[in-house]
């Protein structure tokens, strides 16, 4: 009898090996309120395909610690099926040949999303060269916006400024009047935000290309890269002295409450507004930072490395599709405030910001203006843009000269290559 | 059975000696050779020299982590080590309710260097802490804004550093000051030492041990900062508190350069056994010089 027993429970342990269906684990640092919300669409609709997810959530907003861990298993040679990488890390993970054979080109091609995305999303996407889709786009994201407070601009008869000088007005003005014209958050990557948009406006589309995406040593250190710096300083002298440290959210937080005027802040400023139940144009203004129809543009998304395993492969097949599926690309995008990738999906429901970050994406890619944002990961490996935004940060955050740091930028970038 | 009750410490010892060996020394030499390569994203072994380490020291960011880290350590080491022996020897004078005092300065020690950070931050911060107490209360021209001026920063550190380290030392140190010899002290007062002597030139001297645990403790405290500057001023503002281990993890992980993380692990191990290594080995030569 204890035999029977026995074998009855050793029997039951050996596990089921029958096909489960398509299996996805997704390494992803999205884990506060808005984005976790949005990546539950994904979710549900990857379970009522029959799929299973084992969700990997690394907390930590920049990624920093999600991408620790993501190297730590890419070495130990187990990578996870999806991971939450953008811009040229991809094609860095690439070279490293981890990647390889691009599971999910077959759907790409299958699908024709060389038609559904703008040339240069496809571009990020692909890897070998550029020729085999292997990574799926999840949004767009707007970087160079101006957040304002209605009431403080109205009260004090500014209109939101369309360009540079026409701000530093303003600026001056709301500081007269004892408002902190800007609010700001003294991180590396704000200062860096605030840095590529400024160089956007005042240097123009052809200037930010050679600069940041070239990195074109005269351009790096020449004069419009002087008279950069020069408003970089202007913007300091519009901060309060809490501004070292401080989170982007608590700047926003300063706009909301209407101690502070402005923001530039990428279009997930917007969530802060609308968990608020603050609208556009009615509660707070949001218009692009001035420059000549530029756009700066940042494009999340899940990149699909080497897995043993049929079941891992249909996963990642699978995950693929449903995210540039016109369901995902809409409710995930009206959740976490960007517009979505995919070109033929319909912005009726979005709000007044996202319809014109659409339109404004069409206007800026017609007029060569669309650019990636460096300050993101969208435009340089990290090597080099942690470079210039080491020299940004320390300019921003000193008295040093603009003609100094411009010749410690070049320096700098020529350093990390 | 002989052999074996010889050697059976060494036998058990053995596998830690060899997992120590392996994890640590390995893995330093493993570092070692990754800091020679040209590894970017993740670790390649394709020797590359010492291209490294030039481009680290030519990196202005790098400079001013190690100028940070010697003023951090001198200061950390010397205040810890001053505020530790007063206390100890204040409460070495047989005071009533020593008890609750030494566990009242201990208690900092209990916390993690990110919480000491944190509070800290709030506590300097001049928007919403000490400078704006004070101002609150009259002293309207009182700045206190150190945490957010570039130079003044890493200041701030050595203070969150020492106010949560010196309670220990003041324990190590109280120890040590326990242990001496009662007659020793009643010998040198029965000679007409003042007390400010006795201590200065019988006691102190004879605590030299002590004072290398606590100089090594406080050493690796300080070198492996990280937290507490994270926590505190996250290498700011811009980057005039950084420090090596900050550098060091933000180049290996936020920015794809493993070989020159790799670079400047090794520059910190090599100024750490600098720093040691003669002084382990002229403690013990002057213990074989004493035997």
């Amino acid at each position: 009898m204890k035999k029977i027993l026995i074998a009855i429970f050793a029997i039951s342990l050996v596990p089921n090996v029958s096909f489960a269906g398509p299996k996805a684990e997704v390494l992803h640092w999205w884990t506060s309120g808005g984005e976790a919300k949005a990546l539950s669409v994904l979710k549900a609709d990857f379970a009522a395909k029959g799929g299973v997810w084992t969700d990997m959530p690394v907390a930590g907003g920049g990624g920093d610690a999600a991408m620790q861990t993501l190297k730590a298993r890419i070495v130990a040679g187990d990578a996870p099926a999806a991971a939450q990488v953008k811009g040229p890390a991809i094609q860095e993970y690439d070279d490293q040949g981890v990647i390889k054979p691009y599971n999910i080109d077959s759907v790409a091609k299958a699908e024709g999303w060389d038609n559904l995305v703008s040339k240069q999303v496809a571009e990020h996407m692909k890897c070998n060269n550029f020729t085999e889709y292997c990574a799926a786009p999840v949004n767009i994201h707007r970087i160079d916006w101006f957040w304002a407070n209605k009431s403080v601009l109205d009260s004090n008869g500014i209109k939101m400024p369309t360009t540079w000088k026409q701000f530093n007005a303003a600026a001056d003005k709301l500081q007269a009047a004892g408002i902190i014209p800007f609010a700001h958050g003294g991180q590396p990557w704000q200062d860096a935000t605030v840095f590529e948009a400024v160089a956007l406006g005042i240097g123009g589309n052809d200037f930010y290309k050679k600069a940041f995406i070239d990195l074109n040593q005269d351009a790096l250190s020449g004069s419009t890269m002087i008279k950069i710096f020069d408003q970089m300083r202007k913007l300091q002298g519009y901060t309060d002295a809490g501004s070292p440290g401080r989170d982007w959210n608590v700047a926003t937080g300063m706009v909301m409450d209407g101690k502070a005027a402005f923001q530039i802040m990428g279009d997930w400023a917007k969530g802060e507004f609308s968990a608020k139940g603050l609208n556009p144009g009615k509660d707070y203004y949001c218009s692009p930072t001035p420059s000549n129809n530029g756009y700066l543009y940042n494009v999340d998304s899940f990149v699909f490395y080497n897995v043993k395993g049929d079941d891992k492969k249909e996963g990642q097949k699978l995950l693929a599709s449903l995210i540039m599926g016109k369901n995902f690309q809409k409710v995930f995008n009206m959740y976490k405030g960007s517009i979505p990738a995919r070109l033929d999906v319909s912005m009726d429901d979005f709000d007044d910001c996202a319809k014109k970050s659409n339109s404004d994406l069409n206007a800026a890619s017609k007029a060569g203006g669309l650019m990636p944002s460096y300050a993101h990961g969208m435009a340089l490996k990290g090597a080099q843009s942690g470079a210039i935004t080491d020299v940004v940060t320390e300019h921003f955050n000193s008295s040093m000269s603009s003609k100094d740091a411009a010749k410690k930028l070049a320096a700098a970038v020529k350093a990390s290559l | 059975m002989d052999w074996l009750k010889k050697n059976l410490p060494k036998i058990v010892v053995a596998p830690s000696f060899a997992v120590i060996l392996w994890f640590v020394y390995g893995f330093i030499a493993w570092t070692f050779y990754v800091s020679l390569t040209k590894s970017k994203l993740l670790p390649n072994y394709e020797f590359w020299g010492i291209h490294q380490y030039v481009r680290l020291w030519q990196m202005p960011r790098w400079h001013i982590a190690v100028e940070n880290l010697f003023i951090f350590t001198i200061l950390f080491i010397v205040l810890c080590i001053f505020i530790g022996v007063i206390l100890s020897i204040f409460l070495d004078q047989k005071i009533r309710s020593e008890g609750v005092i030494k566990t009242i300065y201990l208690y900092p020690m209990a916390l993690s260097f990110i919480v000491t950070g944190t509070a800290w931050k709030w506590i300097l911060n001049p928007t919403m802490g000490i400078e704006k107490f004070m101002n609150q209360i009259g002293f309207e021209n009182f700045q206190f804004d150190w945490l957010v001026t570039p130079g003044m920063s890493i200041y701030t550190i050595v203070i969150a550093g020492v106010w949560q380290s010196s309670g220990f030392i003041m324990a190590i140190f109280l120890a040590g000051l326990r242990s001496i010899d009662d007659e020793v002290i009643k010998a040198a007062k029965v000679d007409g030492a003042s007390t400010f002597s006795i201590y200065t030139k019988i006691v102190l001297p004879m605590m030299r041990p002590v004072f290398m645990s606590a100089i090594v403790i406080l050493l690796h405290l300080s070198i492996k900062s990280y937290d507490l500057v994270i926590a505190l001023t996250a290498g700011g503002p811009g980057i005039s508190s950084d420090m090596p281990a900050v550098f060091m993890t933000k180049m290996a992980f936020g920015r794809s350069e493993v070989g020159l993380a790799s670079a400047s692990a090794i520059m910190m191990f090599v100024t750490v056994s600098a720093i040691i290594v003669p002084y382990l080995y002229s403690e013990l030569r002057r213990e074989q010089d004493v035997k």
